[in-house]
């Protein structure tokens, strides 16, 4: 099964910006263990665009969380034999990045 | 005919979850196990007051139940493959580490009752699958509409199939976290029966009582050896006992140190003191007991007094001590200065109450205690103004009714 991890972080109270080391050590044991199959983090807000082409033409506009408190930050995708395993994880995964994380089945 | 029906209610009582667990096991999935469940009930209730009741019940219902449920297979099969797909995970070893007995309802138990899942969603799907109530008596227990509570449950199952909530289990070392959530749904099933929260409900559902009761019964035979389900068990039986003396013929609630203690149900009594024996011994055996056993046995110093008079203030102060340590929680120590009041006087007593008034100023009970220990001693106007507060916040009619008696007998 695989599960989609998203990172969380709140723009008024941001989580520390030292954890890459952690991060890498972390994903090296994903990795060791099986579980990693991508991971990545995520510019600021700021840095997004939105496409809609659903109409005539294709209309340019910033991202809908530059106003928002709370952020998608960064993610992993996980392959686990189901949810325990998963939060499990996922519990380890929030305090090595000190950030809240999301964890969502792909259909 | 009545002799079948009786048969039926109690098969129902005694084999629901068994049926809907050991289905899912082999199906790998709750809808299935639940439709099949209902349908193997009904067709039971049509045929054995015609044809006699089956010299095995439980096997004649987990016998039709799983041919239900294949028939419902095959009548969908061209989801079939899309169905296996989507099955439970589940493990193939016994359950051994929690018990003597492999039983698929503790696996269901723990599926129920997973953290994944909200609370409300753990009590919908625990009532219903494990304790076998309809979605319109769920429903009406909590006060929700039939179709909300539906959505709710079925919600709650996709959650299950789609995130893949295991069907098993938890290890060892998870096993005493996991445990204390399944006791934290069965104790708010059990304390909204016990003290309803809404004024739109009778004050007292026996019903939910007597339903958390049989839930807890059954982990207790599940996992004998746990100290917290005997806690929790004990701590239910013992407020239990004390039910129809809780209420007056008026409908008013009436406070412990008023209630007619002949009133109390001794067989139940002796029950929960039995359990907390059992929990006394093993704590002299060097077990840490948790929050319910103590919980209980204050329960127990309480029932073992005939008289209001004969209460052991110091050994209940002593085991709130203990509890404070273990949950440093305001309403514990809300409740411990009751105690307090009765060893030292309430003067002592509100000083501690009164600390506790940036954590508990919108919680009734906190308004309640202030307003007795100020009656207490003889501060009448304030006392007056505390009880008006405590009614404002209280939802329970019967409680309402006994505050507001209190208040207008004060000169």
């Amino acid at each position: 099964m695989r599960y989609l991890v998203s990172v969380i972080d709140d723009k008024s109270n941001p989580g520390s910006t030292d954890r890459r080391p952690a991060i890498s050590a972390f994903n090296e044991r994903l990795i060791a263990e099986g579980y990693w199959v991508f991971s990545g983090g995520l510019a600021d807000t700021d840095a997004a665009t939105v496409i809609d082409n659903r109409g005539e033409q294709a209309v340019f506009s910033d991202g809908p969380f530059v106003e928002s408190k709370e952020y998608l930050a960064g993610v992993w995708v996980w392959e686990a034999p189901d949810l325990d395993v998963a939060l499990k994880l996922a519990a380890e995964a929030s305090k090595v990045c000190d950030r809240k994380v999301e964890v969502r089945p792909f259909r | 005919m009545s002799d079948a029906e009786d048969v039926i209610t109690r098969a129902h009582h005694e084999e629901w979850a068994r049926v809907v667990a050991a289905l899912t096991r082999r199906f790998g999935d709750l809808d299935i196990a639940e439709e099949a469940a209902a349908e193997a009930f009904a067709t039971a209730v049509e045929r054995w007051p015609a044809d006699g009741v089956p010299p095995n019940p439980g096997a004649w219902l987990t016998t039709t139940a799983n041919r239900k449920a294949i028939d419902r297979i095959r009548r969908e099969n061209k989801r079939d493959d899309k169905h296996k797909e989507a099955q439970m995970v589940y493990d193939n070893d016994p359950p051994e580490p929690v018990g003597a007995v492999d039983d698929d309802r503790l696996r269901l138990i723990f599926t129920c009752c997973h953290p994944a899942l909200a609370m409300e969603a753990r009590l919908a799907l625990t009532l219903r699958m494990v304790g076998g109530l309809t979605v319109p008596e769920i429903a009406r227990a909590f006060l929700v509409a039939e179709t909300a509570m539906e959505r709710r449950i079925t919600r709650a199952k996709a959650k299950i199939k789609a995130a893949r909530i295991p069907y098993r289990v938890p290890a060892v070392e998870d096993l005493p976290a996991r445990v204390s959530g399944v006791l934290a749904v069965l104790y708010l099933v059990f304390n909204e029966g016990y003290l309803a929260t809404g004024p739109a409900t009778d004050p007292l559902r026996h019903g939910l009582t007597a339903e958390a009761i049989r839930l807890t019964r059954l982990i207790r035979a599940l996992m004998p050896g746990d100290g917290e389900v005997a806690g929790l068990l004990a701590l239910m039986l013992l407020t239990e006992a004390r039910r129809t003396a809780r209420i007056s013929a008026g409908g008013e609630l009436v406070a412990l140190d008023e209630q007619d203690r002949g009133a109390w149900d001794t067989g139940l009594i002796a029950e929960g003191h039995r359990l907390v024996r059992e929990r006394l011994a093993a704590a002299a055996a060097g077990a840490a007991p948790g929050r319910y056993q103590i919980l209980a046995a204050i329960n127990a110093v309480h029932t073992s007094a005939r008289d209001i008079r004969d209460t052991d203030w110091s050994q209940v102060l002593a085991l709130y001590d203990q509890l404070v340590r273990l949950d440093p929680s305001p309403i514990i120590a809300l409740n411990r200065a009751i105690a307090v009041a009765e060893l030292d006087g309430p003067r002592v007593a509100l000083a501690a109450v009164d600390r506790l008034e940036d954590k508990l100023a919108g919680y009734h009970a906190y308004h309640a205690t202030r307003a007795d220990l100020l009656r207490r001693q003889g501060h009448s106007q304030q006392s007056r103004a505390a009880y008006d507060k405590a009614i404002e916040l209280a939802g329970n009619t019967a409680e309402t009714a006994y505050l507001t008696r209190r208040r207008d007998q004060l000169r």
